[in-house]
């Protein structure tokens, strides 16, 4: 299963590609790629130029790390409508917790609370997006919809609606740092999604995950802990929103409640879709998922920089999506 | 043997429980709206009330035949949107061009959906994501993203504030036109009973004869169709096309839909319920705005998210208990 | 004379599978026909084209001697087809009145359904039956035998000309299948024509007038069948001689019956919320205990009860192995015991998954290496597995949905052979696999007996389980009522069994 990731990482050898039908079906992430990059290169002008690779992955690291997340869900056969309300939550808490009386008198104790202390509650909100799904039957889209609706609420009411800027070197690292020349989140999405691919090759939960989407009732009953797998889904995708939200906010050195992870939800789905997740679950191609956010970003990234607008660059996202699972749809049949 | 029941009280409260609950907290918030609140049974705040909501309900609505397949429709919002720049535009020639035009446009991104799902066959999740986006692009991009105002000396500012016969404003009249004609719709014609019977099983609808394909292209349309009556209710409530409206406005309606009972799987479902539903979440809002005028507590707006969300969350776990009990009984 | 139905020359295939080759059918109006093949063999794919659900790749079809144009299941019911799936055909959220009517619903003057016509209607057809029931009610609330006879109900109400009836009678118990045989015959008196398919030869005697044999994808005979005999058909459904047959046996269940060994577990009085009511029995080592009784008996119950599906509501179960209290799948697993469910499809594979982690789900916990699922033991673990078991696939690595029926079943018990369990559940160990494989279950599941391993098995199949159990415990409305005691026991003698009781329990 999570073999067929390979070619997604070996992308560098486009001479090896024969141009069948197949071929580009089951590549098709891989193609359009390489077409976009083409394109970029042929037309954008400077798209060569570093600066366009940093803000390009600077953008797309936090799609990228809410795609991982939502790709472990999607393969247990859910959904989580929640992440852009818990990015929002976590943003909104870090701020008001570095900027607290308690955290400028300990300024390392203050940094390290604000990036532990939204992260879980963070968790603890997938823990009830789960615990609903799971313990409770509820279908996952109106399980994390009570999130999606009350989450930004809650982060709204935190911060009675205020838009929080702040200077905070260390904290800002987060979103602006840079090793190497190149932007830290950009590292960090690198390992989580090489720490996720990993669980779901190599580890047992990993397994059971998959055998969860795959089929729950045999999984059930072929003694695989159904409610535990599927609470760690979300739990594990509500971690990475949060962690994400935090990303955001340093990026921008301000925290606005009611923008952080505005629609990353869908974002996220259409980037783990693009991939290859499919929705029935049993599948989670977790390189396929960031494959699928750079594509989204890149073609918003191409629109924008060709001078089309930013509401254009909406229908072709719509155009992406409906291409993307046409594609899958049509090579199941 | 086989004659085992003629009529079982328990199964038939079984049958209908699902919407229950929601009856029961809707006239309890009244209830306690009308013995807290001075002006709450006004019939100012009724009128305003219904008003405002009309869009909401109408939408619910829709939403609702799509749910009753199975499917979803998340382009909702974006559609309203876009038809309300749509009926902005149209305002000048009046609301006998507005209301057919905005109609018209919503009926036809419902199409695509349509097309989307029935013709290729894209599961209506992402079929509909990706017109929301699309919608919402279209709405943005005809609007140059300004808020498009109405023209005030044509009757299309009727639409709002007069009222119809005198007695409630037309804007109300027409979605409880709209209400029962699609309550018609279900409960009464063939094609009603096929969306529902699509939701219970689409494969046992195809073996029985059942059409289907006409049954799931009528509930996009159809869904479309109540986004763009809702869009020109935008327009006409706050005198402009408004583009960057309609979001999360999908996920409110699902949230009437289940609020009132109806299944998402598809299978059951219930129009009156789902406008008790609507109500209920609208009334959430308004409740709290009296609260706020007593001047003993300040709740901000955001608030009202935060009870939304709780509210949702009672009453599946409400629904939970009782789905799940009601499926021990059918297995 | 005119035939009703005549296809000749049928052919399909699915995406280069040969489905049906030179597949033929004749019906005379007003008949009863059987057709029967083994699964396979093509009998659905066929009616499916006569149904409208599948188009034909070659051939052609006659409806009263007028070449047929039906392309979709409704223009099969218009040109007075009506069909009775064995799944798929009833929507069980929706009310009995919809289930029958839907699509022919009666209106009123404004073109809107006329509910209570609509019930009045649907509550005669249903008493022709003999059946009183709430037609406002949801379908689904109602058991398996009432869905199936409104589902017939259905199709009569439709004035068909042709009753199709795929495996009609697999979910109904005795009573409701002489119900089901008279609204037959009254069909058939009245001039419509059915098209019957079973599993079980005895019924075509009873009702059949003609059958049509098949045997991978092809029409290899059609015989009147008062001029058939039972093992004339196996023989002709199977392509082998008839005294191959006779020598072999019929199951490969049967072997010398060594001493058991010490008690696995006792179960006393137990008693489950799904309609178990009190059931006993007792497992020991290197025996087979089967599971006797009619469809809703408790079978099926009692295995839930002994895996930890469902909790006990009274009596217990006394695990002698490993001891303890067992509330789920998983307990049930830990402590030795592993659970072949009926339903492959939607109880026993991961379609995506392949062949090597279908195997090893369920012992994924044992393989456990902090965290990994160590993959040199599950290879080898794999390998021997498919080698012993003689699993026909490409490799480790397939999908187990590529795979056939037979050999799905095989990697299925292979998940639970390879936990080495004490204690294995077999409910219908060998339903909807071809004979060969069969056999090579049956056979695997007695050598693993023979080493010790302890099994419940339940079966429809009467001969399996009069050949392969030690014991059989006879179950009636969720009691366990008797145990009949191998060697001695003949299907025959089982068959007294369940009626004997049920005659008891009826007078009481």
């Amino acid at each position: 299963m999570t073999m067929q990731n390979k070619p997604v990482t070996s992308a560098s050898e486009p001479t090896a590609f024969k141009f069948e039908w197949s071929m580009i079906s089951r590549h098709g992430g891989v193609v359009a790629l390489i077409a976009i990059l083409l394109f970029n290169i042929l037309i954008t002008p400077n798209f060569l130029h570093p600066q366009t690779l940093f803000v390009n992955i600077s953008q797309v690291a936090t799609i990228a790390i809410v795609a991982v997340g939502m790709t472990l869900v999607i393969a247990t056969g859910g959904i989580d409508l929640s992440v852009g309300a818990i990015m929002a939550l976590s943003g909104a808490l870090a701020p008001l917790i570095f900027t607290s009386p308690f955290a400028e008198a300990n300024p390392e104790l203050g940094l390290a609370l604000s990036i532990v202390v939204p992260i879980l509650v963070a968790l603890a909100c997938g823990v009830f997006n789960g615990a609903l799904v799971s313990l409770l039957n509820v279908q996952p889209i109106v399980a994390t919809l009570i999130f999606f609706i009350s989450g930004r609420g809650i982060a709204l009411v935190l911060t009675n609606g205020n838009l929080q800027t702040f200077t905070n070197p260390a904290f800002s690292y987060l979103g602006t740092g840079k090793i190497l020349g190149f932007p830290f989140q950009g590292y960090l999405v690198l390992i989580i999604a090489a720490c996720v691919w990993w669980v779901m090759a190599f580890t047992v939960f990993g397994r059971q995950l998959l055998a969860v989407g795959g089929n729950e009732r045999a999984a059930e009953l072929s003694g695989v802990p159904v409610k535990r797998v599927k609470i760690g889904a979300y739990v594990i995708c509500a971690g990475l929103s949060g962690l994400a939200g935090l990303i955001v906010v340093a990026i921008n050195s301000a925290s606005d409640a009611a923008r952080i992870g505005n629609l990353m939800e869908l974002d996220a789905i259409a980037a783990a879709v693009v991939g290859g997740t499919l929705l029935q679950g049993g599948r989670a191609p977790i390189f396929g998922a960031i494959l699928g956010a750079v594509i989204i970003q890149l073609v918003k990234y191409t629109l924008l920089a060709n001078g089309v607008a930013d509401e254009v660059a909406l229908i072709a996202k719509a155009g992406i999506i409906v291409l993307a699972v046409y594609v899958q749809q049509a090579r199941k049949e | 043997m086989l004659d085992t029941t003629a009529f079982d009280l328990r199964r038939y409260i079984q049958g209908n429980n699902h919407s229950l609950g929601v009856w029961i907290t809707l006239i309890a918030l009244i209830v306690f709206g009308l013995l807290r609140y001075e002006n709450f049974g006004g019939s100012y705040n009724i009128s305003s009330f219904l008003n405002y909501n009309a869009m909401f309900i109408v939408i619910a609505v829709g939403m609702c035949f799509v749910i009753m397949t199975g499917g979803i429709d998340l382009s909702v919002g974006s559609v309203a949107a876009f038809t309300s720049v749509v009926a902005a535009y149209l305002s000048p020639y009046g609301i006998q061009v507005a209301l057919p035009g905005a109609v018209a446009a919503g009926l036809a991104i419902g199409a695509i959906n349509a097309f989307f799902v029935v013709v290729m066959r894209i599961p209506p999740f992402i079929a509909t994501l990706a017109t929301m986006l699309g919608a919402k692009g279209g709405a943005l991009v005809i609007s140059g993203a300004q808020t498009i105002s109405i023209d005030w000396s044509s009757n299309f500012t009727k639409l709002g504030l007069e009222k119809a016969f005198g007695i409630l404003p037309w804007t109300i009249v027409i979605t409880a036109l709209v209400v029962f004609g699609l309550w018609v719709l279900l409960e009464k014609t063939s094609l009603g009973r096929t969306v529902l019977a699509i939701g219970g099983g689409e494969d046992a609808s195809i073996m029985m004869g059942l059409n289907v394909t006409r049954a799931k292209v009528l509930v996009y349309v159809l869904s479309g169709g109540c986004a763009g009556m809702a869009g020109l209710f935008l327009a006409s409530g706050f005198g402009a096309g408004q583009p960057l409206e309609g979001i999360g406005w999908e996920l409110s309606a699902i949230a009437s839909v289940v609020v009132g009972g109806t299944l998402l799987t598809g299978g059951m479902g219930s129009i009156t319920a789902t406008v008790a539903g609507a109500l209920l979440l609208g009334l959430v809002f308004n409740i709290l705005n009296f609260e706020n005028g007593r001047g003993v507590i300040s709740l901000s707006a955001y608030w009202q998210m935060v009870i939304r969300g709780a509210f949702l969350f009672v009453v599946i776990v409400f629904q939970s208990r009782v789905a799940s009990s009601a499926q021990k009984g059918a297995i | 004379m005119q035939h009703l139905i005549e296809m000749s020359g049928i052919k399909k295939s699915f995406a280069g599978v040969v489905a049906l080759q030179n597949a033929s059918l004749h019906i005379e109006p007003g008949e009863v026909h059987a057709i029967i093949g083994q699964n396979g063999a093509g009998k659905s794919t066929l009616i499916k084209i006569l149904t409208g659900v599948y188009r034909r790749d070659a051939g052609e079809v006659k409806i009263n001697g007028n070449p047929s144009t039906v392309s979709t299941p409704r223009e099969a019911q218009d040109a007075g087809i009506a069909t009775i799936y064995q799944e798929l055909s009833l929507v069980p959220l929706r009310s009995v009145t919809e289930n029958v009517m839907m699509g022919y619903e009666p209106r009123t003057r404004l073109g809107t359904i006329d509910w209570k016509t609509a019930h009045a209607r649907t509550r005669e057809i249903l008493e022709r039956f003999g059946i009183h029931i709430d037609v406002r009610a949801q379908l689904g609330s109602y058991s398996t035998a009432i869905q199936q006879l409104v589902a017939i109900a259905r199709a009569v109400s439709l004035n068909a000309q042709l009753v199709i009836m795929d495996e009609a009678t697999s979910s109904l118990d005795d009573q409701e299948i002489e119900i089901l045989f008279g609204v037959v015959r009254e069909l058939k008196k009245e001039g419509v024509a059915v098209l019957y398919i079973s599993h079980f030869l005895d019924e075509l005697y009873q009702i059949c007038d003609r059958v049509t044999i098949m045997r991978d994808g092809q029409t290899v005979g059609q015989r009147v069948i008062a001029e058939t005999t039972k093992l004339g058909l196996i023989s002709e459904m199977l392509g082998r001689d008839p005294e191959e047959i006779e020598a072999a046996g019929m199951t490969g269940l049967g072997g010398e019956t060594t001493e058991p060994g010490r008690p696995l577990f006792e179960a006393k009085d137990i008693s489950t919320k799904r309609g178990l009511k009190s059931v006993s029995l007792t497992l020991r080592e290197g025996e087979i205990v089967g599971l006797g009784g009619l469809l809703g008996s408790g079978r099926t119950e009692t295995a839930r009860a002994l895996f930890g599906m469902d909790t006990l509501r009274s009596g217990g179960i006394q695990n002698h192995v490993v001891g303890g209290n067992i509330r789920t799948p998983a307990e049930a697993i830990s402590a030795g015991i592993g659970f072949l469910t009926e339903d492959r499809k939607r109880e026993g594979i991961v379609p995506h998954m392949s062949v090597r982690e279908n195997m090893t789900l369920a012992l994924l916990p044992k393989l456990k290496k902090m965290g990994r699922v160590d993959r040199k033991r599950e290879t080898e673990l794999v390998e021997r597995f498919i080698t012993s078991l003689g699993i026909k696939t490409s490799g480790m690595e397939q999908p187990i949905r590529e795979l056939s029926g037979g050999n799905q079943q095989k990697v299925l018990l292979a998940r639970w052979l390879a936990l080495e369990p004490d204690v294995l559940i077999l409910d219908e160990p060998t339903r909807g696999v071809d004979v060969g494989a069969k056999f090579e279950i049956q056979s695997i599941i007695r050598e693993y007996v023979d080493k010790g391993l302890g099994v419940v098995l339940i079966s429809s199949e009467f001969e399996e389980l009069v050949e392969g159990a030690d014991r059989i415990i006879v179950l009636r409305d969720g009691y366990s009522i008797t145990e009949l005691e191998n060697p001695g026991i003949t299907e025959e003698s089982l068959i007294a069994a369940i009626a004997h009781h049920h005659d008891e329990g009826a007078r009481g």
